[in-house]
């Protein structure tokens, strides 16, 4: 996955000379993930930049190049370190379109690796989603394959609006049949995608929980059960239809993520197919999610995050009906 | 080599250049006004007579309910009026919310300029046709922007400049370091004029910040700061204008600290009695800016009562015409509250956008009714 985003960012920047990249550590060094790896050699160094040590400062910066016409895509390091920027994003970055009648958009794309599974250390776990999606003003993505990691990149920087593109980080090394030179198409920002279709229960899931609900749906077959999987590939835009129709499919429904569950995603989500779908389903919408913690060391992550056991427990307890 | 591409770093001794003078730089009242361009202190003096009926009017305006709150800056016209006279059409400026009079002394239409405090929308004006960014309320985050847009205008070739306005409450803010430090890093063309007036709402500068004055914080970054009396409209534009030309001729940015004072309250909601002492007000007011800028004129031969009948006939005609269009009602359009969220409307917005319109509809028929 990292060299899909690398080579997104490489064909936008050559496809667009507006396009920027800017953050800690982007240049030379190529990202400490090596997103950005050769785009200032490649570039030069006015469009790819190593900035200040200072994330306001970054997105604040972006902003005033945004509306000067370039379409900057910054790095903010770790999802934690996205934090300072927080007053950017939710002051200027959401509602600079609104406040000026659509005069002023702001093409920016804000890169966060996110999610814990790596064994980082304090700071370098978080999914922050839940704290971006309440945002009005913002699109929130998030990729959890290769190809999707190519694809929703470019369409996020085409994006004539603000988008938070989060990256699942344990996903970077997934390996997939994907090939740079004949990328897919460029897929629409805010349409969910039926990984896999199911009669039992269906599975709803986002980034780097979607391989654990792959993975859940394949070990279901051994106790009978046919569950789909729908992969949001973002929160906002929000697509209820594809959801909707795959759990009306289904009648019962878990909703799987690994932030925090309280006020988190999953809440939303499972409210929405109850608004949607009361009458087609069999069992209440339950909700796979991290316990309500903050990120814990990473010895102890792997009892946090939600894994294949946690979520065929919860479509167990979907109160089967015999027959 | 590219435009960011840095040579070594390596520790400066000399920070002399980069000081601010210990006192603020004058020029009303002294020889070397002698040498200002009579046209340039004319067109100064028309500004800031407007300018002061403008606060006047605007004020009037919130007791009316017509401005649902109006930060005045009374006193600060000085700095208003010479920001906006030292940017060509082509620079940006990037005011914070007590900057009205700035964004109207750029050729602002009043009206748009006074629509966020008005509370029909959030911003009046086309920021792009005006070059001039939205009010910013939070405090200095806007000057990042400034930063972003000037090294953005630098590396595109074009030769256009930045000024942001804060206040001195604004430069404890965590935006105003990591904006000051961008720019110098950057060597954007960015000029930053923190219009010091004693008070961040009630609490005063000794509270605000231990430095030897705010210019001085300039040094730390490796850019120049200016101290100048804010009150002085000669020598607030002199020093914003060198910074301007600095700034385009790829010299980078400049700090500049105008000391001024706040006549009125913080806005009209604030009690400013409790806070400060009359004595205070009293002194400052024996420096008003109108008034040095008068005294200057006359002890030149410059103003007759011609040039003062002018300068009231025309302020006054632009507050009537204010007054007059602040006075007409204002009917936002509710449909238009989904219209700019997205450049597309995400479906659950549509929704609530037909949610809105059929509310609106069964309102309308039951006052039929």
């Amino acid at each position: 996955m990292a060299q899909a985003l690398n080579q997104a960012l490489r064909d936008a920047m050559a496809a667009d000379e507006r396009v920027h990249v800017m953050g800690e550590d982007v240049g030379t060094l190529g990202g400490v993930f090596r997103i950005t790896d050769g785009l200032a050699r490649e570039f030069g160094d006015t469009r790819c930049t190593d900035t200040p040590l200072a994330e306001a400062g970054i997105l604040g910066a972006a902003v005033g190049m945004a509306m000067y016409g370039l379409r900057p895509v910054v790095e903010m390091q770790f999802d934690a370190f996205a934090y300072p920027a927080f007053e950017q994003l939710v002051s200027h970055v959401a509602r600079m379109r609104n406040r000026t009648r659509g005069a002023v958009p702001l093409p920016v794309t804000i890169r966060v690796p996110y999610g814990g599974g790596i064994g980082g250390v304090e700071h370098h776990s978080d999914s922050s989603e839940a704290y971006y999606l309440h945002t009005p003003g913002l699109h929130v993505v998030t990729p959890a394959t290769v190809a999707d990691a190519y694809g929703l990149l470019r369409a996020a920087i085409a994006s004539d609006d603000p988008v938070v593109f989060l990256e699942p980080k344990r996903l970077y090394w997934s390996k997939a049949e994907w090939s740079a030179r004949e990328p897919e198409p460029v897929p629409p920002i805010g349409r969910a995608l039926v990984r896999r279709a199911g009669r039992s229960a269906t599975l709803v899931s986002y980034g780097p929980s979607v391989p654990v609900c792959l993975e859940a749906a394949e070990a279901a077959r051994d106790e009978g059960w046919d569950l789909g999987v729908v992969d949001l590939r973002g929160l906002v835009p929000f697509d209820e239809e594809t959801v909707a129709d795959a759990v009306r499919a289904t009648g019962r429904a878990v909703v799987v993520h690994e932030s925090s569950g309280f006020g988190g995603a999953g809440a939303e989500i499972a409210a929405r197919i109850t608004e949607r779908c009361f009458h087609h389903l069999q069992a209440p919408v339950l909700r796979v999610a991290g316990f309500d913690i903050p990120y814990p060391p990473p010895m102890l992550e792997r009892h946090h995050l939600p894994g294949v056991d946690r979520v065929l427990d919860a479509v167990a307890r979907l109160q089967w009906e015999e027959g | 080599m590219t435009v960011l591409e840095t040579p070594a770093w390596r520790p400066r001794t000399d920070a002399a250049p980069l000081m601010p003078d210990p006192e603020p730089f004058r020029l009303l009242g002294t020889p070397e006004a002698a040498g200002l361009d009579p046209a340039l202190l004319r067109r100064a003096y028309g500004e800031l007579v407007r300018g002061r009926r403008y606060n006047r009017q605007a004020t009037a305006l919130t007791r009316q309910g017509r401005l649902a709150v109006y930060p005045s800056s009374t006193g600060q016209e000085a700095c208003q009026v010479a920001a906006a006279l030292a940017l060509g059409p082509r620079d940006w400026l990037f005011p914070s919310y007590r900057d009205t009079l700035a964004v109207v002394a750029r050729g602002v239409d009043p009206v748009e300029a006074l629509t966020l405090l008005r509370g029909d929308w959030h911003c009046g004006y086309d920021p792009k046709l005006t070059r001039t960014a939205p009010l910013s309320t939070p405090l200095s985050t806007q000057l990042p922007h400034a930063v972003g847009l000037a090294h953005a205008a630098r590396i595109s070739g074009d030769d256009v400049v930045a000024l942001a306005m804060t206040g001195d409450g604004g430069t404890s803010e965590g935006d105003f370091h990591e904006a000051l430090n961008f720019a110098a890093v950057w060597h954007a063309p960015v000029v930053f004029l923190v219009q010091n007036n004693g008070f961040a709402i009630s609490v005063p500068l000794g509270k605000q910040s231990a430095a030897p004055s705010l210019a001085h914080k300039a040094v730390g970054y490796g850019m120049p700061g200016r101290l100048v009396d804010g009150n002085d409209v000669a020598a607030v534009h002199r020093v914003l204008t060198e910074a301007v030309e600095r700034a385009r001729g790829g010299a980078g940015p400049t700090l500049v600290e105008a000391v001024t004072y706040r006549m009125d309250a913080h806005t009209n909601a604030d009690d400013a009695t409790r806070y400060r002492d009359e004595e205070e007000v009293a002194a400052w007011r024996g420096h008003d800016p109108v008034d040095l800028l008068e005294r200057e004129l006359a002890g030149r031969g410059l103003l007759d009562a011609e040039l003062r009948r002018r300068a009231a006939d025309a302020a006054e005609a632009f507050a009537a015409d204010l007054r007059e269009r602040m006075s007409a009602p204002v009917e936002p359009d509710p449909a238009e509250l989904f219209a700019h969220v997205y450049a597309e409307p995400t479906p659950q917005l549509r929704r609530q956008e037909a949610q809105l319109r059929a509310e609106l509809a069964a309102e309308r028929e039951q006052e039929h009714h």
